[in-house]
């Protein structure tokens, strides 16, 4: 009897001085089904690593930038890993605020990671978040009104094109609209579009020496065509429109076409959700014949903030999230068309998810065809495609978005929306010290 | 004839007070019904019936354990609450019993502090709560709780303390009370149920706050609120989820309501007419 209890004591121990030795890291993360979906898959992590538990706190998008930012910019120390974004990793990484993350295994094969991407997540060449899923953006059509129309959707269409798809498709007595784009304000909402599409209108932000571009003739040219185009073609109340209600209006077959997140492409083709799952066509976004094309650029990646008291863990964790192992983890329990898309030329590569999911070569295509570092047609001093890589962006973006997306409500003028654009530009730009 | 008027009057009042009622209600009325759409349903525009579907609320539970948060939530309202009497009793008894001539500036003053956007403190709040160790802790959320809605607690027990005759507590220290038990065994008895409605507000006041519960927690001491917010998706949809959510986690503070209103609305319209 003493020496079971002695044994069942020393077990205890034993337990408790393990229980103590083990490492609790806190992940931040965004509600969206790959994140959701990692959290269920875990398992397979802490089987590798028994000592290390896992934290997640998963929050809405515009409240996680700004508890993150508030935890970095303090160093509170509250995360240990982050899931922040291709706008933040360089501004982030060049305020110290972030670790480079150079232990992620012999096996983790960095070089796999798309060049754009890794790119869009580097400073200095030295990677400082690892995507977790990437993005861009192209053309989802529906195939059977284009061929009602009479039309052939070319892989690589023109703005022309576009237009005049959508001005045969449009049907408004059957609810059917030429196309969907995003209208509702905000600088990861419309101005991450309208920032892309007019790259390959031959425009961009700022010139070379920071100065605001909003009273140039490209600007005039992307949101008079951007107007014109939804208030002939576009969906009743497009203003208030962001990537979630085009989604729920594709799905129920009232958009002839969505230019919007490559991501997108796994939820029109799902028949559970989609009336429209199997008319779905894919191409890049369009262009203006100057070399670029309205595609964006976008990661949901995992950093560690250099406050963490447990880098070790955390990159451990990391290099599992981002790693080969973990698609072909998803692949074998959910199917290759639930792999994370858009991180590793390997999978781009792998017949069975080419097979699985049929936007595949289209999605890479439209990764590769952005590129962060010359995002325009003209010199900019600025990194980013649907977005300007400084702290000021935030805030300008979304007025700047507030502007035109009153422009397309009908509430101002696509001159007036620019002019104050080009106002609000030069103050923010003044106020940060860029120009005098 | 007079009476029929005040009948018509009656009617009409009733109606009306219906209709507002309703109105306010409204949202969340169409939040519960959203809860048993399917996704798809839930975006398709304004229907009000559902397909019945428990599909969001099985989905919810699955994501993250409700039960945590609830815990959390109980104990952040229920221990603010405390923490808050423990403090406003004795405040509002100086203030309504020994008033000085600044008695009612400071009752501005403090009321003052609510009308400051809690954005504006973000900042040295966040960094007194690193350096104090208290980000993500029960007891520091507990104190900030508190200190939001101490304002509050000291204004309405002021008024109840009003009420009472000061004749009632000389009374009692000719017997000999001391300062203490005069509060303890004289005032708070004759008082209880203004304490009670104050407590019953402050619990629902704590239990909604969602600014600072939201910034100050991660996982140990994250209540309901944090749950709520962690169901929006920027890509995907989600009202449906968020919609069941949002039920579970203001079901339990509407059930206290429902059973306790009697004394919510005494209570804030005591000392309404004088």
């Amino acid at each position: 009897m003493k020496l079971r209890t002695l044994t069942l004591g020393l077990l205890s121990a034993s337990a408790l001085a393990f229980a103590a030795h083990a490492e609790s890291i806190t992940i931040a993360t965004v509600n969206n089904a790959d994140m959701i979906r990692m959290q269920t898959l875990t398992d397979d992590f802490a089987k590798a690593n028994p000592d290390i538990k896992l934290n997640w706190v998963t929050l809405e998008e515009n409240v996680l930038r700004e508890r993150v930012t508030t935890d970095i910019a303090t160093k509170g120390g509250q995360y240990d890993v982050m899931t922040i974004g291709t706008y933040e990793v360089p501004i982030w990484a060049k305020q110290s605020w972030l670790l480079p993350l150079d232990k992620l295994g012999d096996d983790y094969d960095a070089k796999d990671i798309l060049p754009a991407i890794a790119g869009g997540l580097s400073v200095d060449g030295k990677l400082y978040a690892a995507p977790f899923y990437g993005e861009s953006s192209f053309v989802m059509y529906r195939k059977d009104l284009m061929d009602k129309a009479g039309l052939k959707m070319p892989d690589a269409p023109t703005w022309d094109f576009i237009k005049q798809a959508a001005d045969k498709m449009t049907d408004r007595a059957n609810g059917v609209n030429g196309v969907c784009l995003r209208g509702k304000a905000g600088w990861g909402e419309n101005m991450a579009f309208l920032t892309a599409m007019s790259n390959s209108f031959g425009a961009r932000w700022f010139d070379e020496n920071w100065k605001p571009q909003f009273d140039q003739p490209e600007w005039k040219n992307t949101l008079q065509f951007y107007v014109d185009l939804m208030k002939a073609d576009g969906p009743e109340g497009a203003s208030s429109n962001g990537f979630n209600e085009n989604l729920a209006l594709f799905q129920q077959g009232k958009c002839g076409m969505w230019i919007d997140a490559t991501v997108a492409a796994s939820m029109v083709s799902d028949p559970k959700s989609s009336k429209v799952a199997d008319k779905v066509g894919y191409a890049l976004a369009p262009d203006n014949g100057l070399g670029k094309r309205g595609n964006w650029l976008w990661a949901w990646s995992l950093a560690i903030p250099a406050g963490t008291q447990k880098a070790d863990a955390a990159e451990k964790f990391v290099s599992w999230a981002t790693s080969k192992h973990y698609s072909e983890l998803v692949a074998s329990k959910l199917g290759w068309a639930s792999a994370p898309p858009g991180t590793r030329t390997s999978l781009y590569a792998n017949a069975e998810y080419q097979k699985a999911a049929p936007f595949a070569k289209m999605t890479l295509d439209s990764i590769n065809a952005a590129d962060p570092t010359h995002p325009t047609v003209k010199p900019v001093p600025y990194v980013g495609v649907q977005f300007v890589a400084i702290p000021e962006f935030q805030g300008l973006g979304t007025t700047v978005g507030q502007l035109f997306s009153a422009a397309l409500a009908g509430q101002s003028s696509v001159d007036d929306a620019l002019k104050q654009a080009q106002d609000a530009a030069t103050a923010a730009m003044t106020e940060g010290g860029y120009i005098k | 004839m007079a009476r029929a008027v005040t009948t018509q009057h009656k009617t009409i009042a009733t109606a009306a007070a219906w209709i507002v009622a309703l109105l306010i209600f409204f949202p969340i009325l169409y939040t519960i019904i959203t809860s048993f759409k399917s996704e798809q349903e839930a975006i398709q525009g304004f229907n009000l019936i559902p397909s019945g579907t428990f599909e969001s609320y099985s989905e919810v539970q699955a994501q993250s354990g409700y039960f945590k948060f609830f815990f959390n939530s109980v104990l952040l309202s229920v221990g603010s609450t405390i923490l808050a009497l423990l403090v406003a009793i004795p405040a509002a008894w100086s203030m309504a019993f020994s008033p000085s001539k600044r008695t009612k500036d400071i009752l501005m003053w403090m009321l003052s502090t609510k009308m400051m956007p809690a954005v504006a403190v973000l900042f040295p709040i966040y960094l007194i709560f690193r350096d104090t160790g208290l980000l993500d802790s029960r007891i520091g959320l507990m104190i900030m709780l508190m200190l939001i809605n101490l304002p509050i607690v000291v204004w309405m027990l002021y008024t109840y303390f009003r009420e009472i005759p000061g004749e009632i507590l000389e009374a009692a220290r000719m017997d000999g009370a001391s300062l203490w038990n005069e509060i303890i065994y004289v005032l708070t008895p004759m008082a209880v149920p203004g304490i009670a409605s104050t407590m019953l507000l402050n619990i629902i006041l704590a239990w909604n706050e969602a600014f600072w519960t939201i910034r100050l927690t991660t996982t140990n001491a994250a209540p309901l609120t944090a749950f709520i917010s962690s169901f929006s998706s920027p890509q995907g949809l989600f009202w449906a989820k968020l919609s069941a959510a949002s039920t579970l986690a203001i079901a339990p503070i509407l059930i206290m309501g429902w059973f306790s209103q009697k004394q919510l609305v005494r209570g804030l319209t005591f000392g309404a007419v004088k």
